[in-house]
């Protein structure tokens, strides 16, 4: 016999018990479908946090008031402080630093009314942040020297209280009964864990200290937010932030009066979180293709012993040892190969349907199915299929036929 | 094909079995000749060396010692692969319990043997087997689709269409009720006188013995009559 017509047998043979190898196939279909699926979740994961986590502003450092133990009369941080730091000579590799107050205020407009984070800023804030603007543009320099009463919305903001988001440029909100003019409406963020920037406002810094936000102290401000130049420049950026505002508070050793929180901090922790997601999923997957992998043994063991008079007819009907060989060894392959074919376009449908649903719970998430995933996979299962198959093949083709007959 | 017209020389074959560390002899040196176109059965009570018999005549086995010339070749010192193709061009097999492939149909049952000899037209040479059998009308089924008898012919026709020297019926109407059992035997006999194929059966029944033209009985491991 030739191989098309082994190929043709094998065929006959899976179907004329299309249950069994159906179920044999969907051990196989599981395990390379989840192990890829895993994987891709897994690497969609980390893409998705590593993404929201840089969506907030890239190689940002995150500079508060506070401090340990021992801190004797703790200084508050001002705008000098934050203007302290753009310094070409003691922080070169600070690229820019913004001073922020922050506080919530009731907001409305038209007779809608909500209520809003408010952050008091000055321009450089939308290129730390990397907020986009959809409409109008972000506060000037202009602007925030000249306490000037102008406000740039977030985008849920936009929608609450006006319905839209576009054509608000020139319009006028109050803030705290004060009114304001938009000169912009931000771009939307998405879900960004980190809680929502959408629905934020943002006025001069200036503005703020003299009408809105009241803090004893009208220099005072809540936070300094660092750009460094690079992201391999963020922990020398931090030293040098942390030596310019040590002089400049004239702190004691040891006891500074303000916190420096990184955002690669932030980063390798989510990066790792997730790193060890990814491997616990593909673990999970791995043991299920393992599990699939013994289903072909299994099957074939039980095939081989079920067939044994099967085999005996066809050598007495004059079937060399090869003819059996392959017979058996056919069917282990189709069945592996059609299993891990399936099981790649389960993986690419679940991967989908992860995605969707993600979508629709407002979370911007991809699976990637990566090639190497997929070769893994579906190289492991024909490996499997063959090695079982073979081994199952070979105990078949030895049977003596005079035995196999007579085995009931 | 033997000048002497015997398509079955077998001269003094032994088969021994090790069963542990008792060896069992099976056949203790059996010597016979069948003519071509013979009919012949196999007699003898369990345990007298007709099944080891069988197996040897059928080429399914090969002997301790001894020579056994089937259709003028000898086949006692032939590999298994060797075996398997003297057995698909010389022997014809028809088991008691039919042995037909359940998941495929009549017709493919009955393609089987050509498939391995490599043959072509398949299709065309089972269909006429199975019409010779009677079966024509049914070649599409399935063997659980057909009755015992049915199902024996089917078998028959398998038998038969690689032309063999014998054909091997090991019990051929033990599974069937004796009215089928009549009809199988009269198929068999019919085709050895149309075809002239070799026939030879191995029965316990004594009607089907007497329905052949002669008997060779074991008894132990010996031909009755050559103790």
């Amino acid at each position: 016999m030739n191989l098309w017509q082994h190929f043709i047998e094998s065929m006959e043979s899976l179907m004329g018990n299309k249950l069994r190898s159906g179920l044999t196939i969907l051990g196989i279909v599981i395990g390379v479908g989840s192990v890829i699926s895993m994987l891709a979740i897994g690497q969609g994961a980390t893409a998705s946090v590593t993404s929201s986590i840089q969506s907030i502003g890239s190689n940002l450092l995150y500079v508060s008031q506070g401090g340990g133990q021992g801190v004797v009369n703790p200084k508050p941080l001002t705008l000098l402080d934050a203007q302290a730091l753009i310094d070409p000579v003691n922080a070169p590799d600070v690229l820019a630093a913004v001073g922020t107050l922050q506080s919530r205020a009731t907001v409305s407009a038209a007779g809608a009314t909500t209520n809003a984070s408010v952050v008091a800023t000055t321009a450089d804030y939308v290129t730390v942040r990397s907020l986009t603007v959809q409409e109008g543009e972000f506060l000037t320099t202009t602007q925030v020297s000249g306490r000037s009463a102008s406000v740039v919305l977030g985008s849920g903001i936009a929608d609450t209280l006006f319905g839209t988001e576009t054509g608000l440029v020139g319009q006028t909100i109050r803030v705290q009964n004060i009114p304001f003019i938009i000169v912009g409406v931000l771009k939307s963020m998405g879900g960004g864990g980190l809680g929502s920037q959408d629905n934020q406002i943002i006025i001069p810094l200036t503005t703020a200290q003299s009408r809105l936000i009241r803090r004893g102290d009208s220099t005072r401000i809540d936070q300094i937010l660092v750009q460094a130049t690079a992201a391999g420049t963020v922990s020398a950026a931090q030293e040098e932030v942390t030596n310019i505002l040590r002089t400049r508070h004239a702190t004691r050793v040891g006891a500074d009066d303000f916190n420096i929180l990184s955002q690669q901090d932030l980063l390798s922790t989510a990066t790792s979180v997730t790193g060890t997601l990814t491997l616990l999923l593909g673990g999970i997957g791995g043991i299920s293709l393992v599990v699939g992998g013994i289903g072909i043994m299994n099957i074939m063991l039980v095939s081989v012993t079920e067939r044994t008079r099967e085999i005996g007819l066809r050598k007495a009907l004059g079937a060399h040892k090869w003819d059996i060989r392959l017979q058996f060894l056919m069917e282990s392959s189709v069945l592996s190969v059609f299993g891990g074919l399936i099981g790649v376009a389960v993986a690419a449908g679940v991967s989908k349907v992860v995605a969707n649903i993600a979508a629709s719970s407002g979370t911007v998430f991809n699976p990637v199915i990566g090639l190497d995933s997929v070769l893994l996979a579906t190289l492991f299962s024909a490996a499997v299929g063959l090695f079982f198959g073979m081994y199952q093949a070979n105990r078949a083709s030895n049977l003596e036929p005079v035995e196999a007959l007579r085995y009931e | 094909m033997s000048e002497d017209g015997y398509v079955i020389e077998a001269d003094n074959l032994t088969k021994y079995f090790e069963m542990g560390d008792i060896e069992v002899q099976a056949l203790r040196g059996v010597s016979f000749k069948i003519k071509r176109g013979e009919v012949v059965s196999i007699m003898g009570p369990s345990g007298s060396g007709k099944s080891t018999l069988m197996n040897i005549l059928g080429c399914l086995d090969v002997p301790t010692s001894g020579e056994y010339i089937l259709d003028g070749e000898s086949v006692s010192h032939l590999s298994d692969d060797q075996l398997s193709d003297i057995r698909n061009r010389k022997v014809g097999f028809v088991f008691q319990s039919f042995n037909l492939l359940p998941r495929i149909s009549a017709l493919q049952n009955v393609i089987l043997p050509l498939r391995y000899a490599g043959t072509n037209k398949l299709r065309e040479r089972a269909t006429k087997a199975l019409t010779e059998v009677g079966l024509g009308d049914r070649m599409n089924h399935r063997p659980n689709e057909l009755s015992g008898g049915q199902q024996q012919r089917v078998a028959i026709a398998r038998a038969l269409i690689t032309e063999p020297a014998i054909i091997m019926a090991d019990e051929p109407t033990g599974n069937l009720d004796s009215r089928s059992g009549e009809e199988i035997m009269e198929l068999l006999l019919n085709l050895n006188k149309e075809s002239g194929t070799t026939l030879i059966i191995v029965t316990h029944s004594p009607d089907v013995a007497a329905m052949t033209g002669r008997v060779i009985r074991l008894r132990d491991g010996l031909l009755e009559g050559a103790l």
